[in-house]
């Protein structure tokens, strides 16, 4: 019987070997790891704005149990607006925070590694632009989304957990509170509307990105002055509004597709009642969003593959 | 196979056309010196066999064409291109590791026992380091990716002797091999004559000279003639001439050592003298025809 004890480079075991060697790199990946390390920004400000809410709330916390008390009374919108709205507020800070992050993420991303020459050595190595695009878009699309969702899901059980002790503490009762506050209800509100608006804003990340891999300087400026350029062109030209209608559908139509009004007769108002994902996602005006941003993204793709350092 | 290979090789830019039908051959185990006065073209045909520009013509770099398969061709081809492109916000761990991560032919001991024998802290960025902290840095890295081809372009720029004699000694001792290939540009050409195995002159998008160091040693001789032989030696038609105080220096092409032997003292020259010969005569000769 012949043994196997033959090595032959090309035998079929020995390229399993060598091929794990060379799938150990992940460079999508390592990518996304080095975008995190030189922005810093992405985790850092939204738990210092959550930070900064729930020092605001622990003031609050002081006079809450008067507060409570009083508001026993009150018509419901005014109980509301007592307990109720600083978690809103709490969520809306961290999630604008983390809007403002991708902005400026995007801004620079494509045009400071020109600018500081280092894409000579990003290029150096074995990764495609495709690839380091992808990364870079996974940023806004992804990583400050998880961030901003877990930062805003942590603030609001610390401030929930904070208010129920006060409140029991201090006999008030959380019955106020917790009528008109479901844990529950806003963490599905929360992931929904993280989501649905980082679908429906994927275009302007799509067009900040693109503008970064092609403006020389003052990306910022381009970014901002060309859509408005069109629209006062437009209007001058043909007293028509046609581009910044779609600006501001683009910024603004959001909520009214994400979520319905609260009825009339309503003694609350339950966010989670009001979402309206069938409605969000049967309109054109995401899927069309969804086209152009990836649209923009392969631009930025091509674009950054012919750039000279500037 | 080469691994360089260019047959018309042409790249214009808006107002400029920076290479004008560049022919080349580089073999495999050859270190070459790409020489030519600034604006000449290095970089863009540097650019071009690294995938970083489009280009009209043939060019084929380990068999691949660089524009269209620049992910895979950095797996076999390493760069420095200036010293100043190491990212300044990063660490030099981290500088590793994303190496490590993303490079299949990185060998993440020898990069660490290369910096080990610098002062290079791990837990430093970039930009707190000395700019030839930065090259040796960069240096590491390269040099523990098994590649075929490293491109070297202005790599010590800026650094002072010690460094450049430092870089250029690590590269020849601790990484070239007869099985890798180096194309090097830089100013300092006295620097690198001695590790040279072919040179080229790059002169307004032109290849205006090329040959190996065995032929440059060969043919060319340099002349310091005696006042009194200085006629005889005009004879034998020197292609350029030079006075250094109060001497004539004359350089000879393919005329034999022991010819020009009686008229002073020969020597080989240095690649320097023979670029100011070559770029000398082409502007004449252009001027002429002009």
């Amino acid at each position: 019987m012949t043994t196997a004890t033959n090595i032959d480079p090309a035998a079929p075991g020995m390229q399993t070997v060598r091929a794990t060697t060379s799938s150990r790199t992940r460079p999508f990946y390592w990518c996304l790891r080095r975008e995190i390390w030189e922005h810093r920004a992405i985790y850092i400000a939204p738990l210092v704005v959550a930070g900064l809410v729930l020092f605001g709330y622990f003031i609050r916390l002081s006079r809450l149990p008067q507060a409570v008390r009083h508001a026993a009374n009150l018509p419901w919108w005014k109980q509301y607006l007592e307990v109720a709205l600083p978690f809103a507020l709490a969520m809306a800070a961290v999630l604008v925070t983390g809007a403002i992050v991708g902005v400026f993420y995007c801004i620079g991303a494509l045009g400071n590694e020109r600018r500081d020459r280092s894409i000579l050595f990003w290029k150096s190595l074995p990764v495609s632009d495709l690839t380091t695009v992808l990364a870079k878009a996974t940023i806004p699309m992804v990583v400050i989304p998880v961030v901003v969702t877990i930062a805003a899901l942590i603030v609001q059980f610390v401030m929930l957990a904070a208010a129920t002790g006060v409140l029991a503490a201090s006999g008030s009762g959380t019955q106020v509170l917790w009528s008109h506050w479901s844990f529950a209800h806003m963490s599905l509100t929360l992931i929904y509307l993280v989501v649905t608006g980082t679908l429906w804003y994927a275009p302007i990340y799509g067009w900040l990105l693109m503008v970064s891999a092609w403006a020389r300087r003052m990306t910022f400026l381009w970014a901002v002055l060309v859509p408005v350029g069109l629209a006062v062109v437009e209007r001058i030209a043909f007293d028509t509004n046609y581009v910044w209608s779609l600006i501001r559908y683009r910024l603004k139509g959001f909520i009214d597709l994400a979520f319905t009004q609260p009825p009339r007769n309503t003694t609350t108002i339950d966010p989670a009642a009001l979402m309206a994902p069938a409605h969000f996602f049967a309109s054109p005006g995401l899927w069309i969003g969804l086209v152009v941003a990836v649209a923009f993204f392969a631009a930025a793709v091509w674009l950054r593959r012919g750039r000279e350092p500037a | 196979m080469s691994t360089i290979e260019a047959h018309g090789l042409r790249k214009a830019f808006r107002n400029t056309i920076a290479l004008d039908g560049v022919d080349l051959r580089v073999e495999e185990g050859r270190i070459l010196g790409l020489i030519g006065p600034n604006g000449a073209g290095k970089s863009t045909l540097l650019n071009c066999v690294l995938g970083l520009i489009p280009f009209e013509g043939q060019l084929n770099v380990i068999g691949l064409d660089p524009w269209r398969a620049r992910g895979r061709l950095m797996r076999d081809v390493c760069f420095i291109a200036d010293v100043a492109v190491l990212p300044r916000w990063m660490r030099v761990s981290q500088a590793v590791d994303y190496v490590e991560g993303v490079h299949p032919r990185f060998d993440r001991s020898k990069a660490e026992a290369f910096l080990a024998r610098t002062q290079i802290k791990k837990t430093s960025r970039v930009r707190e380091l000395s700019k030839g902290m930065v090259t040796q840095l960069h240096l590491a890295l390269v040099m523990a990716i098994d590649a075929k081809l490293l491109v070297l372009d202005e790599p010590t720029l800026g650094l002072d002797l010690l460094f450049r004699k430092q870089f250029y000694e690590s590269l020849l001792n601790d990484y070239f091999d007869r099985t890798r290939t180096i194309v090097v540009t830089t100013h300092q050409v006295e620097e690198i004559q001695q590790i040279l195995t072919d040179m080229m002159f790059i002169d307004r998008g032109k290849i205006a000279f090329s040959c190996s160091m065995e032929d440059f040693e060969s043919r060319y001789v340099e002349l310091t003639a005696r006042p009194e032989s200085v006629a005889d030696a005009y004879a034998l038609k020197p292609i350029y001439e030079r006075q250094m105080l109060g001497r004539t220096m004359l350089l000879f092409d393919g005329v034999a050592r022991d010819r020009l032997a009686p008229f002073g003292d020969i020597r080989t020259p240095s690649i320097a003298d023979l670029f100011v010969a070559v770029m000398g005569n082409r502007q004449q000769a252009q001027g002429v025809a002009a």
